[in-house]
């Protein structure tokens, strides 16, 4: 580890990519790593998607600029191991076997629950079918296109469970969607802070950490997660093979898998999302026990999309999503 | 001029009189006009703008004020530095026009005069790079501009694809501005009395142009005072793209509406300035 | 040509011996090297990359996506949004380029307009299409407009805020060429306003008027940061689903298929632009 460290210094840089500072408490994490270790962070594209991550690192293979390490969708992990370096970090034991790719080519790292968001003057929601009624025009809205984004892919999948459909199927999901844009319901708008402070888009499907009235910036945000719609994602990290700064960038990662009071895991915890080695923490004691109370509470058994099932969705939208919404 | 008077001479009572009376009142309609047509697009570029202002001053409650947005600009800090960014960007700008007017001007005042034939295949490639979207551009710029960063990774590189971005609105208005004038007459009364083919372009055809040179230079470089999309995508840090990162580094989401605000002044006062830069023209109006 | 009659007249400068041995394309190499180099290559890459598949061997079946409905139904959306803004730009923003020009030549309205048209033609994005939401959406500042998230109206709209600006930008040059005296003298002969613009000034400006249409209507193809932010739904347009295709997390990314719709883009173009030529030669026959 000493020796990692020193490697790390004498390169100084590390590149990351698609990082929003708001996202998972991202800013505070570069803000700890660089304070601790003294390495310069060049956080590019911060709006940027897990595709767009992986584009970089092919067309800016070789040059100074490429990023180091990527935090991607599972999906886009999966296909793209062949452009990962193969890495254990020291606490490779706390992530659950389910959570890791077997010889340390990617590794979740933080997630959380699909969850709507909304404003309190609409009072308290506690079931979808609520937001086919007529006070919700033109409000309700998604993170991203589901063809596109996974957040909103997952928007759309957790809509599906929770009116009854499986996760191998996300026809219903669609036609729920299908219901709100008939009534007036659903807005085109993408789902952003400034959209969600001007009024323009009051309720929104996204993960419960992007739901957070500090990240959302309004203070009379509610949150809900559906009892019967538990739907789960964590992103996943890798090490670029051809990284320009290899030792920083398996020290950003150390860095992100400790599990003291200001480790990554505890940082992610802060902003919201669930780390992936909570499991191993609470029984170890080194979690956050006060961010971990502040969660928001999940009833029923929460389901996670396996690969197939994510493709059989994403092709199922790319034929009906337009249809429905258009 | 004076052909002309004589024709109207002949058939009316006070030739001074009838034209003037006409001119009056033409003048006038033409000035209410201008005014109703001033007026009317005012109206609609101002009204966005001011939509973007008060939401660059809101605070966090919907209905308050607050100097929030604005304050994070003044006070950012970095990393990287606000000024640097700026001066990068200003030179770009005039790198940018400079390179668009010397690949533009001789060569098409040359093509007009002497390979006409081309003109038509000229005008697709000055049309080209609109076709092709940003991001796909980037796809094919990616393998140069990383043979182009093995030896220089600063921001300044841009303005190779800059003036590649640049070229179709330049050429348009250039173009229209040539169009203009008689460029063949004036090219060989110049060349008949001596001339050489620099003094012709930069002495006889130039001074003629200067209303469409000047707009192609505002035209350039309002594009790259504003060009966002391909420095963020090349992972490149100019202002446009400094001043989105603070406006993703701070939760106000005002300040990307403050951001833009002050983007667009900043270009405004740039190209005011440009435009006193014009040359002064003697011309009256019809 | 005017070459020759110089000679005939027997005013021939010193240097008259060198100048046919040059052939006159050469004049026109430093612009196409600095274009082969950035613009060509990275559209021929374009262009390469959408012919191969994955394994890199070469794929025509590629072109014939392009005749796929759903892909027709993108490239109709384009070529309605950009038919509607070129075509509504290019005549108010005459209108509004006339306005300007027919004032002080020197004065400072004019200077503020010039860059006032320089800002707001390079503008667009996000903070306009929000700008525009924040006065015509849902919860407009205005009123809300029942027709903002119908396709393509609500965003014709709000790209007539740059389309309008350029057109005034390149087209007031080809207005200033009006000469004083061509009016003066219609005048004189007894011509009414209407007489004038319908035989003189309109046929005068045509080849411009045309030129800069189409130069808006290329602006407006590409552009898709404003769709994006106005909404992102559905993909009308060919930009977005090129988007689409490149950044989408959820496994339909295809850069192969992104790279199709590119190459389609640039053919539409190549059809544009003939039957642009065309025009043009008749627009422009009486001048020649």
């Amino acid at each position: 580890m000493a020796k990692l460290i020193a490697a790390a210094k004498k390169e100084g840089t590390l590149n990351v990519i698609a990082l929003p500072p708001t996202w998972a408490n991202y800013g505070n994490i570069i803000k700890a790593f660089t304070t601790k270790y003294g390495i310069k962070v060049n956080s590019a594209n911060p709006d940027g998607t897990s595709q767009q991550e992986v584009n970089a690192i092919k067309q800016e293979n070789g040059t100074a600029a490429a990023p180091d390490v990527v935090d991607v969708g599972q999906a886009v992990a999966l296909v793209n191991t062949t452009l990962f370096a193969p890495y254990e970090v020291s606490t490779w034991t706390s992530i659950p076997a389910t959570q890791k790719q077997s010889s340390g080519l990617w590794y979740e790292d933080y997630g959380g629950y699909m969850a709507v968001g909304y404003s309190s003057k609409f009072g308290t929601i506690t079931s979808l079918n609520q937001l086919l009624g007529p006070k919700f025009k033109n409000a309700v809205a998604l993170n991203g296109n589901p063809t596109s984004a996974n957040a909103a892919l997952n928007g759309v999948m957790m809509a599906n469970l929770a009116e009854g459909g499986t996760a191998g199927s996300i026809a219903k999901g669609v036609a729920f969607f299908h219901k709100l844009k008939t009534a007036g319901n659903f807005s085109p708008v993408s789902a952003t802070g400034a959209s969600i402070k001007a009024g323009t888009t009051p309720v929104v499907f996204n993960w419960d950490y992007l739901n957070l009235p500090t990240y959302v910036g309004v203070s009379n945000w509610k949150v809900f997660v559906p009892s019967n719609a538990v739907l789960g994602g964590y992103y996943a990290q890798a090490i670029n093979k051809n990284a320009p700064h290899p030792a920083a960038a398996r020290l950003w990662e150390e860095f992100l898998y400790s599990q003291g009071a200001g480790g990554g895991q505890n940082l992610w915890l802060q902003g919201g999302a669930r780390p992936v080695e909570e499991a191993a923490m609470t029984s170890g004691k080194t979690i956050d026990a006060a961010a971990a109370a502040k969660l928001p509470p999940v009833s029923g058994t929460p389901v996670f999309l396996t690969q197939a099932q994510n493709t059989a969705a994403a092709n199922y939208l790319a034929a009906n999503w337009a249809k429905a919404i258009g | 001029m004076a052909a002309i008077a004589s024709l109207g001479e002949s058939g009316l009572a006070t030739p001074a009189e009838r034209p003037r009376g006409m001119q009056v009142r033409r003048r006038r309609r033409l000035n209410v006009f201008r005014y109703l047509v001033f007026t009317v697009f005012g109206l609609f570029f101002l009204l966005p703008l001011l939509a973007t202002a008060r939401f660059s001053l809101e605070g966090n409650r919907l209905g308050s004020w607050s100097l929030a947005a604005w304050k994070e600009i003044a006070t950012y800090k970095g990393p990287p530095p606000l000024l640097p960014a700026i001066e990068i960007q200003l030179e770009l700008a005039v790198a940018t026009c400079v390179v668009v007017l010397v690949l533009l001007v001789p060569t098409m005042v040359w093509i007009r005069l002497r390979v006409q034939w081309i003109s038509r295949v000229f005008e697709f490639l000055c049309l080209l790079p609109l076709t092709i979207p940003a991001i796909i551009l980037v796809v094919g710029l990616a393998p140069i501009y990383n043979f182009i960063r093995h030896y220089q990774l600063s921001a300044l590189t841009l303005f190779f694809a800059y003036v590649i971005l640049a070229l179709p609105y330049a050429y348009r208005a250039l173009s229209a501005g040539l169009n203009a004038i008689d460029v063949t007459t004036i090219s060989e009364a110049a060349r008949s009395l001596g001339a050489s083919w620099f003094t012709v372009i930069a002495r006889v055809i130039v001074p003629n142009m200067g209303q469409a040179i000047l707009n192609a230079m505002v035209l350039a470089s309002a594009l790259v005072l504003g060009e966002f999309t391909v420095a963020y995508l090349l992972l490149y840090n100019n202002l446009p793209v400094e001043l989105f990162s603070i406006s993703r580094n701070t939760p106000n989401a005002s300040v990307i509406f403050s951001t833009s605000l002050a983007s667009l002044l900043f270009a405004f006062a740039l190209l005011l300035i440009l435009s006193y830069a014009g040359r002064r023209r003697h011309r009256g109006r019809g | 040509m005017a070459v020759v009659t110089a000679t005939e007249t027997g005013v021939r400068p010193s240097r008259a011996g060198r100048r046919p041995s040059i052939p006159g394309w050469v004049g026109t190499v430093p612009f196409l090297a600095y274009v082969g180099v950035f613009l060509l290559l990275p559209a021929g890459i374009v262009i390469v990359d959408a012919l191969k598949n994955s394994s890199g061997g070469w794929q025509f079946s590629a072109i014939t996506e392009l005749g796929n409905p759903l892909v027709r139904g993108y490239f109709i959306g384009s070529l309605k949004l950009c038919v509607i803004t070129s075509v509504s730009g290019a005549v108010f923003g005459a209108i509004l380029a006339y306005a300007v020009a027919s004032g002080n030549p020197d004065g400072v309205v004019r200077r503020m307009y010039l860059a006032g048209s320089g800002v707001l033609a390079q503008s667009g994005g996000i903070t306009l299409a929000f700008a525009f939401q924040a006065l015509l959406g849902p919860v407009g500042l205005l009123f809300h407009a029942s027709w903002f998230y119908d396709f393509p109206w609500g965003i014709s709209l709000i790209y007539a805020y740059f389309q309008i600006p350029l057109m005034v930008l390149v087209f007031m040059p080809a207005i200033d060429g009006l000469k004083v005296q061509w009016r003066e003298a219609s005048e004189n002969l007894g011509a009414s306003a209407w007489q004038y613009w319908r035989h003189v000034g309109g046929p005068l400006l045509a080849p411009a008027f045309l030129g800069s249409t189409l130069l808006l209507f290329a602006n407006g193809l590409s552009a898709f940061a404003t769709i994006e932010a106005w909404e992102s739904q559905v993909a009308y347009t060919v930009p977005q689903q090129i988007s689409i295709s490149l950044s989408s997390e959820v496994g339909l990314s295809n850069i192969n298929y992104a790279d199709v719709l590119a190459l389609g883009m640039m053919i539409m173009v190549v059809v544009i632009m003939t039957g642009y030529a065309l025009l043009q030669r008749r627009a422009s026959r009486w001048l020649r």
